[in-house]
């Protein structure tokens, strides 16, 4: 079989960044709630919410730093496997990135190193604030590589100059039309995923007898987040599509498998498999002019279908059609957790209730799956378009040998399943460990280990070894 | 050659500000995982990570930065450079994604702990390898139609000699940051490595030297032609200079347990600057070498410059974030100075 380069490095592309999202997703909402705890804690004094953060934190660092490793591959991945791509959008796509280097990934690393080895060498607040501080960098961070990822799907604020974009308008590069809608669904998408990574948790513990104060206090306040973020992200997700509709109609074709060049009274396809040879779907399960009715708010209103565009600017129509199902569907299976959970909070039964916690502890990886296909939508959907409706994602490849990519690809796979596994092994380990008891972080308090104690402790060697004494502190 | 005042040179500044930081600053981290095989007990090998763990995501971030600006600033040069060297880049990413993880994992394990010693040591080592073998291949220059040869052109003796060259130089590094942090015996060994590697260094640099002087025309002509030689002597000077020195701080460090040298005649942090000034002069030597291309004999940085709309956009970013950023990553270390303690602090 003849090795296509151009099929390979997409490939990679599309492990490499598949990987990373995962634990960017995690640890997005994840230093949101530390800091949420953190501050909880210094506000009440509730030791409660220091277990909280204090457990996490351990959590958070090994997914932070999964995502640190795997996230400096793609930044040199547009460049060795996509070339021309970058010489051609380098001028547009490289500011953005670097602002995010300069506002957000030096944020994140400069006060990270004080988030989890710092506890004993800065005060309480300080602490909370380069906590706070790592938070926020994760999303000015997602601002940024949103920005540039929503102006590859709907780009304006350019022009091209000699076949290079130039920016005319960095407004509107920035600001382009999905871009605000883009950042909001992605960054609820990651406070959600870091909601039921928790929940499962605690339901686990509650399910399992094991910490239960513990499991109370985290499970309670997911459940709390789920019900305000999970409707509103399905709210935030209807404009979302909207705007595709509006922008990106080919791709929204492919999302609700609309064939017809235009139609309407479009039904709303609970299950279908689009057939791409013959231009239709097969065994159709659907809700007659829901589509239209969700769409254009009118049961007779009117779609743009697939066969508006000749064959080979479609997208591949299986993919983006089932990734977008299993998005909906594990998003209203959350909306149905966030419900439930409610009505036996009222009922009073929510912790004794274990057919409920039993199902919620299998919904860890629920958000990460979710965010997966989600981004299937939206990047399977921008095919054969690397920069919508003007570069073709064929042409842009570099002109590597292809063994030389099939090379990197295996090596790729080989170190992520690896690390994949050692990731889950880790997690299984600190979560099977639990919390540390809320006697010994009361205990850490105070002597030896008090904020501080190091710096001082430090400093006053410092002193000893002062070049006006004569013995030194060895 | 016209030296123009314009927004590409001071990119092509700012890049080598980017590049310089993250040599002195992730060459001391990757070090510490080349000089890891050296020592052998768990206690050493607890405090060596420990000294590095609070920062080494930093350090990292400059080379991110280095990578950005390169993009953002001279996206041909991007491309070329680095689909041109797509195994060493591959390769060098592989090695930090496996020492990178192994901060986190290692202090977490039991049974795995070796494991984690070995992907923390060998995947420093090979980033700091693939480091030096690219940095040797664009001294060399590479031929125009590099990319579509399947062939191995980075792969040649003096590239190799330069891979281990930067993995002695980082090792050196990281032994003056092991005086500078830690005490005792550890101290003391690092100190007599740090006087080895340290000539290894001295000697490297000076066959690259020559061995760029001879091979490259060019390169001969920018050091040796017209006046150069004299507004250049003070680099080699100031090397050998800094390296004197540094021999001897070393040598102090190193003998004070037994001779009972006087504490203030000890110097402890005065090798790390010294080293980074050896490294700076070095850098320096480079860029008079090589300017103004950025893939040499092929790409100048002015041809590969972005629009003026990209360049400007950027400096707001740059004059604002720059000096924050130093200062932020300057009260990091703080917080964390003076030695590395023993006991289990963190989260």
């Amino acid at each position: 079989m003849e090795l296509d380069v151009s099929i390979l490095s997409r490939i990679q592309f599309a492990f490499t960044v598949s990987f990373h999202i995962i634990f960017p997703s995690i640890t997005i909402g994840l230093a949101t709630l530390i800091a949420i705890w953190e501050g909880l804690w210094l506000k009440t004094g509730n030791p409660q919410y220091l277990q909280l953060a204090k457990f996490w934190i351990k959590p958070f660092a090994i997914t932070f730093g999964m995502g640190v490793v795997s996230g400096i591959v793609l930044s040199y991945e547009f460049g060795t496997n996509f070339s021309k791509f970058s010489e051609i959008a380098g001028a547009v796509l490289g500011p953005l990135m670097a602002y995010e280097v300069l506002t957000a990934f030096f944020l994140e690393a400069g006060f990270l190193g004080v988030m989890l080895f710092g506890w004993q060498r800065v005060s309480a607040k300080m602490h909370f604030f380069a906590t706070v501080t790592v938070a926020v960098g994760t999303w000015i961070s997602a601002f940024w590589i949103i920005a540039a990822n929503s102006w590859m799907q709907t780009p304006q604020g350019h022009q091209i100059v000699d076949g290079k974009f130039e920016v005319v308008s960095w407004f509107d590069v920035i600001f382009n039309p999905s871009m605000p809608y883009r950042f909001t669904h992605m960054l609820l998408a990651a406070f959600i995923t870091a909601t039921f990574v928790v929940m499962a948790t605690h339901a686990w513990y509650l399910r399992k007898g094991q910490h239960q104060e513990f499991g109370r206090k985290g499970l309670s306040m997911m459940l709390w987040f789920a019900l305000v973020l999970t409707p509103l992200q399905a709210w935030v997700g209807d404009l979302h599509g909207l705007n595709v509709k509006e922008h990106q109609p080919v791709k929204l074709a492919a999302m609700e498998g609309i064939w017809a060049e235009k139609e309407s009274n479009v039904p709303l396809l609970l299950f279908a498999v689009p057939d791409m040879k013959a231009e239709g779907n097969h065994y159709e399960v659907a809700i007659p002019g829901l589509a239209s009715l969700i769409l254009t708010h009118d049961w007779q209103g009117e779609l743009q279908g697939l066969k508006s565009v000749p064959p080979e600017d479609r997208p591949h129509v299986p993919m983006v059609f089932f990734s977008f199902r299993i998005m909906v569907g594990i998003g209203v299976l959350m909306i149905g957790v966030a419900l439930i959970g409610a009505y036996l909070r009222w009922r009073g039964t929510l912790y004794q209730s274990h057919w409920f916690l039993l199902p919620v502890s299998f919904m860890a990886p629920t958000g990460v799956i979710a965010v997966l296909a989600g981004w299937y939508v939206v990047e399977i959907g921008r095919q054969p378009w690397i920069i919508y409706g003007l570069v073709r994602t064929s042409e842009i490849v570099s002109p590597l040998p292809a063994e030389r990519v099939l090379f990197s690809l295996t090596l790729f796979v080989l170190t992520y399943s690896l690390l994949f596994g050692v990731y889950l092994y880790f997690m299984r380990k600190l979560i099977k460990k639990g919390p540390a008891p809320i006697e010994q972080l009361e205990q850490q308090r105070i002597g030896v280990k008090a904020s501080g104690y190091a710096l001082s402790f430090t400093k006053a060697l410092a002193t000893d070894t002062d070049p006006s004494s004569t013995k030194g502190a060895n | 050659m016209e030296l123009e005042l314009s927004l590409g040179l001071f990119y092509l500044l700012l890049l080598g500000f980017a590049i310089l930081m993250y040599v002195l600053l992730d060459g001391f981290d990757l070090g510490i995982g080349i000089l890891y095989p050296w020592f052998n007990t768990d206690a050493e090998h607890d405090h060596l990570m420990r000294s590095i763990a609070h920062v080494w995501d930093g350090n990292e971030t400059w080379l991110v930065f280095g990578g950005v600006i390169l993009f953002g600033a001279f996206p041909a040069a991007y491309a070329a450079i680095t689909s041109t060297f797509y195994l060493p880049i591959i390769l060098m990413l592989i090695g930090l994604i496996f020492r990178g993880v192994a901060f986190e994992y290692r202090f977490k394990s039991d049974t795995s702990k070796r494991y984690w010693n070995m992907a923390f040591a060998a995947g420093s080592s090979l980033a700091a390898f693939c480091q030096g073998l690219m940095l040797g291949t664009l001294v060399q220059g590479v031929p125009a139609d590099f990319i579509n040869q399947s062939s191995f052109n980075w792969l040649s003796p003096f590239s190799l000699f330069c891979g281990l060259a930067v993995m002695a130089g980082y090792a050196l590094l990281a032994c003056c940051y092991l005086v500078m942090k830690s005490r005792g015996e550890l101290q003391q060994k690092a100190a007599r490595y740090g006087q080895r590697l340290l000539l290894m260094v001295m000697l490297s640099m000076l066959l690259v030297s020559l061995w760029t002087v001879w091979i490259e025309p060019e390169i001969r002509a920018r050091w040796f032609g017209g006046w150069h030689a004299l507004w250049l002597i003070p680099l080699p000077l100031l090397s050998v200079l800094a390296a004197r020195l540094l021999f001897r701080d070393l040598g102090r460090v190193h003998r004070s347990l037994q001779a009972e040298t006087a504490v203030h005649e000890r110097h402890e942090e005065r090798p790390f600057w010294l080293a980074s000034g050896l490294f700076l002069l070095a850098f320096v030597g480079l860029l008079v070498s090589v300017f103004p291309y950025l893939l040499p004999r092929q790409l100048t940085y002015m041809q590969a410059a972005a629009p003026d709309s990209s360049l400007i956009f950027m400096l707001p970013g740059i004059f604002i974030f720059v000096p924050l950023i130093c200062a932020y990553t300057l009260w990091g270390y703080k917080i964390f100075a003076g030695k590395v303690e023993d006991y289990q602090e963190g989260y």
